[in-house]
C-alpha cells in the first residue's frame, strides 16, 4: 500500500530535522518520502520474528581513559571558525527574555 | 616515463633513488591539475603553496635517512570529508563553506607520517550522499576518461583525480559503495577496508556504523602499501579495532590455486548491463585459468540491501548531521528571528536537496511511532544480511561480482529518480551493512570506452585474499590504470 504522507507529518518532521522548507520543497518532501517508504516497506516481506537488531557488526565496548586533559587550550583556532564570536566565546543570538 | 604515469611506489622509489626529486614530484601534480581542472573539477582545493613549502621538508627528510617508507615524497589528494589541519573541509557543502579544521583525521596523519604531501582535497556528493558526485555545492565532477559522464560517487574527486593522472593515489570514504563503484566508474582500483581497520577520527560522519576511509589507486601494490599506511588502532575512535596483521603486502602473490570463489548469482539478473557482465565473466575465468576454483551459488537478501541501507544510513545522517547549527562553524543565515529560526535557516539554506531528503527521512525513520517499524526493522534485516555472508564465506575464501551494474551513466540523468540512482549501488552496499572488505579493480572497457570494475568481497579481516587474488589478475592482465592514461586520449 502507498506511503501518504501529510502536511501535520512533513511539518513534524521538519521540526525533528530542524529544517525549514518551502511549500514546494514540502510538497516534493512528501512524494519522496512517500516513495522511499513505500520502497523501505518491501523490508516487511522477511519475517524477522526472533532477530536481534544489530547495530554494529562487531560487539562495541566503551572505551575508557584516565580522566586527564590530554588536549591542550586551542581556543582561540576553534572559535576562529565560528560566524559569531566575541570576548573568546561562540555568540548566539537571544535565547529567553 | 612522465611522472604522472607513475604509481605511488614508483614515485618514492624514483625519489630515493634521486631520479626525480620531491619538488619535481608536486610540481608534476600540480601542471597536470592546472592542465585538467578545467575540464574535470575533481578538486574543491588545491593546496599549491602548503604542498610546495612540505616538498622542501619531505625531501630534506628523505635525504636525511629519516623518511625511508615506500610512500616517502608522493603527493596524495584527499576527500574532502577528512579534516585536515589548516586547510579548507567543506564536505562539498555550502554549510561548512569556510571550515578550517584545527585537527587533521587520524588516517590523514599517518599518511604524513609516512612522508606523504597533500596536493588537496577532492570533490565529492554533499556529506558523500550521493553516487555521482553531481549534489556537490561546488559542481560537478566530470569522468576523466568521459566528460560527458559522471566519474561516480561520492568519492568521485578522489576516483577522477587518480583516473587523470594528477595524483598518484588518494583517500576516499565508503558508506554504501563510495569508493568502490567510483573506483570502477573511472577504471582505478579502491578498496574498503574490513569496518574498524581504519580509524574514523576526523572524518566528517555520515553514517556512522557503515563509514569506512580507504585508497584509490592506480594498482595493486599501491592498495596494499597504502592500506598498510593508513590502518592503526585509535584510541579516539571508540570502534577502532586492534589487529596485528596490517602487513597487505605481504599479500601480493601471484597465485590464486585452489582459492575458493563465490559467483552470487543474485548478482547477475536484471538490471545488470551485458557488457559488464561478460567482462565479469571474461575476469572470473582468468582467475579460474590461474587455478582458482570457481563455483555459483545464492546469496539471498539482495534486494533488501538498499532499503535497509537507506533507513540505516538516513538515520544515522540526520543525528550526524544535527551539529552543523550555525553557531561553532560554518554558514550562518543572515537573517534570523531567535536562536531556533537562526538553527533552521541556516540548515535550510546550507544544505542540498540531497542531504535534506535523507535528514528527513532518517528524522522519520526514528520518530516516537515508527521507530520499531523502520529503524529496527532494517536492523534486523542487517543482522539477516550479515549471517548470509558468514554462510558465504563459510563455503567462500571470497565473492566476486560487478562493482556496479552498469558503467558510468551520463551527466545530468541521474538525480531526478533518487531511487534509479540508488540502485546503482546495489551490488556495494550489502558490504557496509556486513562491515566486510571489498575491493574495485578495473577489468575491462564496455564499447563506449568505459572502465568496468570487478569487486571482490572478503570476510571481516580478510583483506589479504582480496589483494591476493586482484595481484593475480593483475599480473595477467597488466596495469588498466596506467594502461589508460599511456593512450593519450584521457580528458579529450
Amino acid at each position: 500500500m502507498a506511503n501518504v504522507i501529510s502536511d501535520e507529518t512533513i511539518e513534524y518532521v521538519g521540526i525533528l530535522a530542524k529544517l525549514e522548507l518551502s511549500s514546494s520543497e514540502k510538497e516534493e518532501a512528501k512524494s519522496d518520502m512517500g516513495r522511499m517508504l513505500d520502497y523501505i516497506d518491501k523490508l516487511g516481506e522477511l519475517n524477522t520474528d526472533g532477530i536481534e537488531p544489530m547495530s554494529h557488526v562487531f560487539p562495541v565496548k566503551n572505551v575508557w581513559r584516565e580522566d586527564v586533559v590530554t588536549n591542550g587550550d586551542d581556543r582561540d583556532n576553534i572559535i576562529s571558525n565560528a560566524p559569531g564570536e566575541k570576548d573568546g566565546m561562540f555568540e548566539v543570538p537571544k535565547t529567553f527574555e | 616515463m612522465q611522472i604522472s604515469e607513475y604509481t605511488a611506489v614508483e614515485l618514492s622509489k624514483a625519489i630515493k633513488e634521486k631520479k626525480v626529486t620531491v619538488k619535481e614530484a608536486v610540481e608534476a601534480c600540480l601542471a597536470v591539475i592546472k592542465e585538467k581542472e578545467p575540464t574535470l573539477n575533481a578538486f574543491v582545493t588545491v593546496d599549491e603553496e602548503g604542498a610546495l613549502k612540505e616538498a622542501d621538508e619531505i625531501q630534506k627528510k628523505i635525504d636525511s635517512g629519516e623518511l625511508t617508507g615506500p610512500l616517502a615524497g608522493v603527493p596524495v589528494a584527499i576527500k574532502d570529508n577528512m579534516c585536515t589541519e589548516g586547510l579548507l573541509t567543506t564536505c562539498s557543502s555550502k554549510i561548512l563553506y569556510n571550515f578550517v579544521p584545527t585537527f587533521s583525521s587520524e588516517a590523514v596523519l599517518n599518511l604524513k607520517k609516512a612522508g606523504a604531501i597533500i596536493i588537496g582535497k577532492t570533490n565529492m556528493d554533499e556529506f558523500a550522499m550521493g553516487s555521482t558526485c553531481e549534489t556537490s555545492y561546488y559542481g560537478p565532477t566530470k569522468n576523466p576518461r568521459n566528460p560527458e559522464h559522471v566519474p561516480g560517487g561520492s568519492s568521485g574527486g578522489s576516483a577522477a583525480a587518480v583516473a587523470a593522472g594528477e595524483v598518484p593515489y588518494s583517500l576516499g570514504s565508503d558508506t554504501g559503495g563510495s569508493i568502490r563503484q567510483p573506483a570502477s566508474y573511472c577504471g582505478v582500483v579502491g578498496m574498503k577496508p574490513t569496518y574498524g581497520r581504519v580509524s574514523r577520527y576526523g572524518l566528517v560522519a555520515y553514517g556512522s556504523s557503515l563509514d569506512q576511509i580507504g585508497p584509490l589507486c592506480m594498482d595493486v601494490t599501491d592498495c596494499a602499501t597504502i592500506m598498510e599506511a593508513i590502518c592503526s588502532h585509535d584510541i579516539k575512535d571508540s570502534t577502532s579495532v586492534e589487529r596485528d596483521d596490517n602487513d597487505f603486502t605481504s599479500a601480493l602473490v601471484d597465485d590464486v590455486k585452489g582459492m575458493k570463489i563465490g559467483i552470487p548469482k543474485d548478482y547477475f539478473g536484471d538490471g545488470l548491463n551485458s557488457e559488464v557482465k561478460e567482462a565479469i565473466m571474461k575476469a572470473v575465468d582468468v582467475l579460474k585459468s590461474k587455478g582458482a576454483i570457481v563455483e555459483e551459488f545464492d546469496l539471498s537478501l539482495v534486494e533488501y540491501a538498499i532499503p535497509t541501507y537507506y533507513t540505516i544510513a538516513a538515520a544515522e545522517a540526520s543525528s550526524n548531521l544535527e551539529r552543523f547549527d550555525g553557531i561553532k562553524y560554518g554558514y550562518r543565515t543572515e537573517e534570523y528571528n531567535g536562536l531556533h529560526n537562526m538553527y533552521k535557516k541556516s540548515r535550510s539554506e546550507g544544505f542540498g536537496p540531497e542531504v535534506k531528503r535523507r535528514i528527513m527521512l532518517g528524522s522519520f525513520v526514528l520518530s516516537s511511532g515508527y521507530y520499531d517499524a523502520y529503524y529496527l526493522k532494517a536492523l534486523k534485516v542487517k543482522a539477516l544480511i550479515k549471517k548470509a555472508f558468514d554462510e558465504a564465506f563459510s563455503k567462500y575464501d571470497i565473492i566476486v561480482a560487478p562493482a556496479a551494474p552498469t558503467t558510468a551513466p551520463m551527466i545530468g540523468k541521474s538525480l531526478s529518480d533518487p531511487i534509479a540512482m540508488y540502485l546503482s549501488d546495489i551490488y556495494t552496499i550489502s558490504a557496509n551493512l556486513a562491515g566486510i572488505p571489498g575491493m574495485s579493480i578495473p577489468c575491462g572497457t564496455d564499447s563506449k570506452g568505459l572502465p568496468i570494475g570487478l569487486q571482490l568481497l572478503g570476510d571481516c579481516f580478510n583483506e589479504h585474499k582480496l589483494i591476493r587474488a586482484a595481484y593475480a589478475y593483475e599480473c595477467e592482465t597488466g596495469v588498466y590504470t596506467k594502461q589508460h592514461m599511456l593512450n593519450g586520449k584521457d580528458g579529450e
